[in-house]
């Protein structure tokens, strides 16, 4: 009763405030109590999901974007495309009549156009342009691990509101790329204005997009405003003002879920969960994630150079009661690198049954009868795929006892871990894996392929002909039934060879006050107020 | 007196080399790299590492790295932040009034509170209120600062809802900063119920860090005044006929306080250290929290930059409290 005073008081104020502003309706603000402060407020430039969520999500667009909810592609700042036969080409026609915000330093003076385009990849791709090195090292990091330099060989623009771009090499998943954050369309006028004000770095600290929020102001560590943007080409907001609420502790951004200072929280803790089940006042959403928690075995390394080996440890590990105990059943069981939701799962596929005697007779029949010691590295950071590595290994550890494998249990800190694990110094190591866009392809070449061995991405090591044919067969398939095809192939050799014990995938939660309508959850695990409302 | 000082300043230019030798150390002693820490589970292609630690000067002998460093902060330059590109100093500035106003603030709470109870304390030794006041400031003492501020939030804030959770202000006021010091800035704005509002978020923090000081200053009253009140003096003013209110209020307790005085000075270090707990639970925008998140990104010239302003701050309170008992006590200027 007392919360429900405090937030009709709150409401009270708001509409106090929308009053004050001048507007007729009393102004709707809704409070997001997110999880950290941006690194800044261009997506181009930085990669994690904090910074998307606060710049490229509200604020910016791009020529297509994720359907929310899904990962399907649909129509953004282009409004149609077309694709050569040979995969070489993608023509974008632009949509007509999309505004750009206003701020201070700049008021748009034309409609988007292709210059913008133009400006926004030219900016990451080419070294020599003159807003390519505007802040002291300034990188575009998305831009380069999604190895879109190696992929683009031109971008032209057939007229003002058409652009093409010409590819080295038929990349299918080259549309997905585009709907990713770092693919945001920024204004050329403006850049071109603050350039000749000599303040050229403004763009990228001073946000001017096409999206439904427009910036406002920021604190550090703080607080981020946003207004609705009247002119918004997908229609305006329903709420008026968007509050980023900067709350790094969860059980804080609980407690303000709780107190009613806040409506949507952003990653709840897993011990949380059940309360926020029976809190009457909150809409637990959930969605799976699109990640993967896993085992890598070192091929390159004894014993998990035998497949014999490497299918034994995977039956002989119950994940069941990890699904359980480790991810307090928020997550689903894997047999697959890519999650169920994602097209091209091969659900056909048996995964290892948990059978301790069948895992024997494969060491015994590998060699190994007599026992073997090995490494296990487990994780030293909570991650999205998986919320406790160490509990997670001491169950593991206990699973291969069983069958006369000892293991020691290994960690570093985690950027030494990442590091160590490029030089291949370990046995079987704790991994995972969330992806970006929704292309299978932006797991299979990450976590398997070969050139992922170098970058460190592929802890198992592993290199296999076979598999390596079916994925460099699907990136130029022509439609996503042939593509799908060679994928599932790919699961099919992988889970043979058992490079990988794939654990789980985990889910995702987001808890929303009741007043909050019309939020979904987003697949990519972004935050999306687009389309939200507010009632008392 | 002028010797005295100029012995104090030189003194701290080695302080001052040694904590940049220091912090540039320990920070790279730290496994990983902030390349390393930019790439997530992706990896990152050798050539693309090499290339990215060379950008950031990250690449050269270490002694290399420190000399440059150095020059630099000598010419007053402590770099750009890796993950944000923002000048350090910039950043600093902007975050540290958040951190000062609630360190001032907390011990503004440890002094009102731990002052008197450790008078009483010490006027009503071995009794109830004696043993009391000294368990109470033990277990404040003892108790980890984010487990005390999560009991703090959840019982006034959630449970009785008397205070707001975190943050400097109700998020609905939107102030632009003046001072940085929101005490202040919601004065100067002139928005009714600013100033409540900064206020009633102070509370619960300041009492969150201001818990530890309180405890020292306490036991450190209580201990100082009952030695003083064993004093010759203290019974002759007594045997004099003054009043006990007068002798223990105004003679015992002015020289009770002089070992008060420097317990709080080094309570400076305790406050900044406290803070980046307290700023982490209560969503307060400060240098703890920014320093912290520093330190997880690998973000070399945001934690020496954070560390080294915020060990010249000791460095000139101490300094200020030197020359304050040279003042006072010219014994001290003379053997120093």
């Amino acid at each position: 009763m007392k919360q429900q005073r405090m937030l009709m008081a709150k409401f009270a104020l708001v509409a106090a405030f929308g009053t004050c502003a001048g507007s007729a309706m009393a102004a709707k603000t809704l409070v997001f109590c997110s999880e950290g402060s941006p690194e800044g407020f261009n997506p181009q430039l930085f990669t994690t999901g904090t910074t998307a969520d606060a710049s490229s999500v509200p604020m910016y667009n791009r020529l297509v974007e994720f359907d929310l909810g899904t990962t399907n592609i649909v129509p953004g700042l282009a409004q149609s495309w077309t694709i050569a036969p040979d995969g070489l080409t993608y023509t974008f026609k632009l949509r007509p009549g999309v505004k750009f915000h206003g701020s201070a330093k700049f008021k748009p003076t034309r409609d988007m156009n292709a210059d913008d385009i133009l400006f926004s990849y030219n900016r990451m791709a080419d070294p020599k342009h003159p807003f390519h090195s505007t802040a002291v090292g300034q990188t575009f990091a998305y831009y380069e691990d999604m190895g879109l330099e190696k992929i683009v060989d031109k971008l032209e623009k057939v007229d003002n509101m058409t652009v093409r771009f010409k590819l080295k090499h038929a990349e299918a998943p080259f549309l997905a790329d585009l709907a990713m954050d770092f693919a945001s369309i920024l204004s050329a006028e403006y850049a071109d204005k603050m350039k000749a004000a000599g303040t050229p770095d403004v763009i990228d600290r001073e946000p001017v997009g096409t999206g439904p929020f427009q910036f406002t102001s920021y604190q550090k560590d703080a607080v981020i405003r946003y207004k609705a943007f009247d002119a918004y080409w997908g229609g305006r907001p329903k709420i008026d003002n968007l509050i980023y609420a900067i709350t790094p502790d969860a059980s804080v951004r609980y407690a303000k879920l709780k107190a009613g200072e806040c409506h949507v929280m952003a990653f709840p803790k897993p011990a949380d969960i059940a309360a926020m089940k029976a809190d009457k006042n909150i809409t637990l959403l959930s969605k799976e994630g699109l990640n993967v928690g896993y085992i890598g075995f070192n091929v390159e390394k004894k014993p998990f150079d035998s497949k014999l080996v490497r299918q034994a440890l995977s039956m002989a590990v119950d994940k069941q009661t990890i699904l359980k105990t480790v991810y307090q059943g928020a997550g689903q069981l894997a047999k697959n690198l890519i999650p169920p939701m994602m097209w091209s799962y091969n659900d056909q596929i048996k995964d290892f049954p948990y059978d301790v005697a069948k895992a024997k007779a494969l060491m015994v029949k590998a060699g190994y009868g007599n026992g073997v010691t090995i490494d296990l590295w487990y994780l030293p950071v909570s991650r999205p795929y998986n919320p406790d590595g160490k509990r997670m290994a001491v169950l593991i550890q206990a699973d291969w006892e069983k069958i006369g494998v000892k293991t020691r249990l290994l960690t570093y800190e985690w950027g030494e871990y990442k590091k160590r694990s490029k030089s291949g110094e370990q046995g079987a190591m704790m991994f995972g894996w969330t992806g970006d866009n929704g292309d299978p392809d932006n797991f299979f070449v990450p976590i398997l392929s070969c050139a992922a061995v170098e970058g460190g991405g592929n802890t198992a090591r592993w290199c296999n002909k076979a598999f390596e044919e079916q994925i460099a067969k699907a990136k130029t398939a022509p439609t996503q039934a042939e593509r799908a095809k060679f994928y599932e192939q790919a699961q099919v050799i992988a889970h043979d060879e058992a490079p990988l014990l794939e654990i789980a995938h985990s889910v995702r939660f987001t808890p929303v006050r009741k007043e909050v309508v019309g939020f979904q959850m987003d697949a990519v695990g972004h935050h999306n107020f687009g389309k939200v409302d507010l009632v008392k | 007196m002028f010797v005295f000082f100029l012995r104090r300043i030189g003194l701290i230019i080695p302080t001052f080399l040694g904590i940049t030798l220091l912090v540039f150390s320990l920070i790279h002693m730290i496994p990983g790299d902030a390349v390393e820490a930019m790439s997530g589970e992706r990896g990152m292609e050798p050539e693309r590492y090499a290339r990215l630690l060379h950008e950031f000067g990250l690449d050269r002998p270490l002694y290399v790295q420190y000399f440059d460093y150095l020059g630099n902060v000598l010419r007053g330059n402590l770099g750009n932040s890796i993950s944000t590109h923002e000048p350090v100093l910039k950043e600093f500035m902007t975050l540290f009034p958040a951190t000062l106003e609630l360190a001032i603030c907390a011990i503004l709470v440890a002094l009102v509170i731990g002052l008197p109870a450790g008078m009483l304390a010490a006027i009503k030794r071995n009794t109830f209120l004696d043993y009391s006041v000294m368990g109470i400031s033990l277990t404040g003492y003892s108790m980890p600062i984010f487990w005390w501020a999560l009991l703090l939030i959840l019982l006034f804030s959630v449970t009785l809802g008397w205070t707001p959770v975190s943050g400097r202000l109700d998020i609905l006021f939107d102030l632009p900063p003046v001072t940085g010091f929101m005490l202040i800035d919601s004065l100067l704005s002139g928005e009714e119920g600013a100033f409540k509002s900064a206020v009633s978020h102070l509370i619960l923090p300041s009492i969150a860090l201001g818990t530890i000081p309180l405890a020292v200053i306490a036991r450190m009253t209580r201990s100082s005044m009952l030695e003083v009140l064993r004093e010759d003096y203290v019974r002759t003013a007594r045997a004099k006929g003054l009043s006990r209110l007068r002798v223990v209020g105004i003679h015992a307790f002015r020289n009770a306080l002089i070992p008060v005085i420097t317990v709080i000075g080094l309570q400076v270090g305790t406050l900044l250290a406290g803070a980046i707990l307290t700023e982490t639970i209560f969503s307060w925008p400060g240098i703890g929290k920014w320093l912290v998140e520093a330190i997880h990104r690998r973000d070399y010239p945001v934690v020496q930059g954070g560390i080294l302003l915020s060990a010249t701050i000791i460095i000139l309170v101490n300094l200020i409290v030197d020359v304050l008992y040279g003042v006072i006590n010219p014994r001290i200027r003379h053997t120093a």
